[in-house]
């Protein structure tokens, strides 16, 4: 039995549901007054259930080192599943998370190969970019496209990425849209966005099982013609039938592609956005990628990989949207045993949660918290490697999310095509460009154009 | 100066990176489990375990100097 304060809650519960109406629609204001009110521990009303928060490097070392006995992420997102759908899991023990990241083509030796892939798919894009001199394009509908061809393409195989189109990209979306905060109430509850979702699984299902169906009727593919989708029709029942039907090999390409999906979308839309309300640091990155580029051409080469592990003004860029714009703003456990963190006693089965929106911007950690500032990553300042517990756009710890290298790798990648040959202009009110957070799945809001012009 | 090597295990994720930078001090099993060969090698490879601890993408490895 542990002993320590009762947790102080945050202002402006409510009767009916608690905190849970401020959470679907003003979540970093939630989370912020929080911290403001509590300081580094402290809870909001989750219709009923109680959420811990912890903020600040103590705190959040202390949240991002517990072993699962003790902070357990399994059952903190109930929205996934019938996201996932049954019998996919949302989450692994770190040990189990290691041993798929070797099957998971997440490995640094196959990151050579993505880099690749990612600039050849980057190229498709645009590629009747090239009819025009100039367009414009919404952001969050090109790098939702784009980064479906991308994360399909490198974790499950280029075969499988060559039959998806924008059909799959739209109906993916749709999953993300169904992520409202009411599912910590009822996964299903009857509101429309819960609809969606589900009716356009059941489409991504249909489609999964077409590309199946084609593959069963040619003969089975062989050697390194062989991806992912192959190697799960190959696996057989003692009496020769499909071990995986279509609906969970769908849940399983959905779970897979899913955490690097829209995180590393509207990460990139965040990182243009950015650069282009601040121009002088956009001209120095751009100078970067044109030196980079002619190095290679002297070279003879494509843009190689130790190139894109060079290039620290757009990985600063980058690293200052991840920063400014976390894509996950609340991370979750649920408490598995009575807790104690900062002196403050957290009793078994409340959530427990840490919030990159709120420590990202700590005056504690950063100078100028508000401001983009691409100096703050190079020596002698390098916040993030100073502040390793609060700089946490990506998790910390056991459960930093795996995909981080490849994540930075590929937006490296697409912003090393996108900003050598085009320019890039904002078509809107530079403030009217925001970030939904209506869901628990972020995304940027509609509209949001920018245009371009070939350079 | 001698200098070892320290590994953060609550960090080290297994990506193998310091395995493609230095394959003889470091060695990641198929399983993703990170064993360090030479905890404290000669200054010869000073500069490729420099690099793994530079590029590790979890940041697990530090060098002591004693």
């Amino acid at each position: 039995m542990t002993t320590g304060a009762p947790i102080t809650e945050v202002s402006g519960r409510r009767s009916d549901g608690g905190h849970l109406e401020e959470l679907r629609s003003d979540p970093i204001g939630l989370l912020t007054r929080l911290r403001d009110e509590c300081g580094q521990v402290g809870s909001f009303d989750l219709a009923g259930r109680r959420v811990v928060v912890v903020t600040g490097a103590e705190c959040n070392e202390w949240y991002f080192r517990a072993p699962e006995e003790d902070l357990d992420q399994a059952e903190a997102y109930p929205f996934m599943k019938p996201i996932f759908g049954e019998g996919v899991v949302f989450d692994a023990s770190p040990e189990r998370r290691r041993e798929m990241l070797h099957n998971q083509a997440l490995r640094d030796r196959y990151m050579r190969g993505h880099a690749e892939t990612i600039a050849r798919e980057v190229d498709e894009m645009v590629a009747d970019w090239e009819d025009t001199a100039s367009g414009s394009v919404d952001l969050l509908d090109f790098f939702a496209e784009l980064t479906i061809y991308t994360s399909s393409s490198c974790l499950i195989g280029r075969k499988f990425r060559d039959s998806l189109d924008r059909r799959f990209a739209d109906l993916y979306h749709d999953l993300e849209r169904g992520t409202d905060a009411l599912a910590f109430v009822d996964p299903y509850a009857d509101i429309e966005s819960f609809h969606q979702r589900d009716r356009s699984r059941a489409e991504l299902v249909e489609l999964v099982g077409d590309i199946m169906d084609e593959r069963l009727r040619g003969a089975p593919a062989e050697g390194d013609d062989r991806d992912l989708l192959d190697v799960l029709l190959s696996i057989r029942t003692d009496d020769g039938a499909l071990q995986f039907d279509a609906d969970i090999v769908t849940g399983i390409f959905i779970s897979m592609m899913f955490a690097g999906h829209h995180t590393t979308s509207t990460t990139a839309a965040w990182t243009l956005l950015e650069l282009l309300r601040h121009p002088d640091q956009l001209d120095a990155v751009v100078r970067e990628l044109d030196e980079l580029a002619s190095e290679s051409e002297r070279a003879g080469l494509d843009l190689t990989y130790q190139a894109l592990r060079e290039m620290p003004l757009l990985e600063s860029a980058i690293k200052e949207a991840l920063r400014l714009h976390p894509p996950l703003i609340l991370l979750l456990r649920v408490a598995r045993r009575d807790l104690e963190v900062a002196g403050v006693r957290i009793p078994a089965g409340d959530l427990v949660g840490a919030t990159p929106a709120v420590s990202n911007r700590l005056d504690a950690a950063f100078a100028d918290a508000g401001g983009f500032d691409l100096t703050r990553y190079l020596p002698p300042r390098e916040e993030d490697l100073e502040n390793p517990w609060d700089w946490i756009p990506f998790g910390a710890g056991r459960h930093r999310c795996v995909g981080a290298a490849f994540a930075m790798m590929q937006l490296k990648a697409i912003f090393a095509v996108l900003l050598t040959r085009f320019r890039f202009s904002l078509a809107q009110d530079p403030d009217s460009y925001r970030t939904d957070h209506s869901k628990m799945v972020v995304q940027l809001a509609q509209p949001c154009v920018v245009d371009w012009e070939g350079r | 100066m001698r200098w070892r090597i320290v590994v953060d295990d609550d960090l080290c994720q297994g990506h193998g990176v310091c395995e493609s930078e230095a394959p003889e001090v470091f060695s990641v099993s198929k399983d993703g489990v990170l064993t360090v060969l030479q905890p404290a090698p000669d200054d010869v490879h000073r500069p490729t375990v420099d690099l793994a601890v530079r590029y590790c993408p979890t940041h697990a490895i530090r060098l002591i100097e004693e």
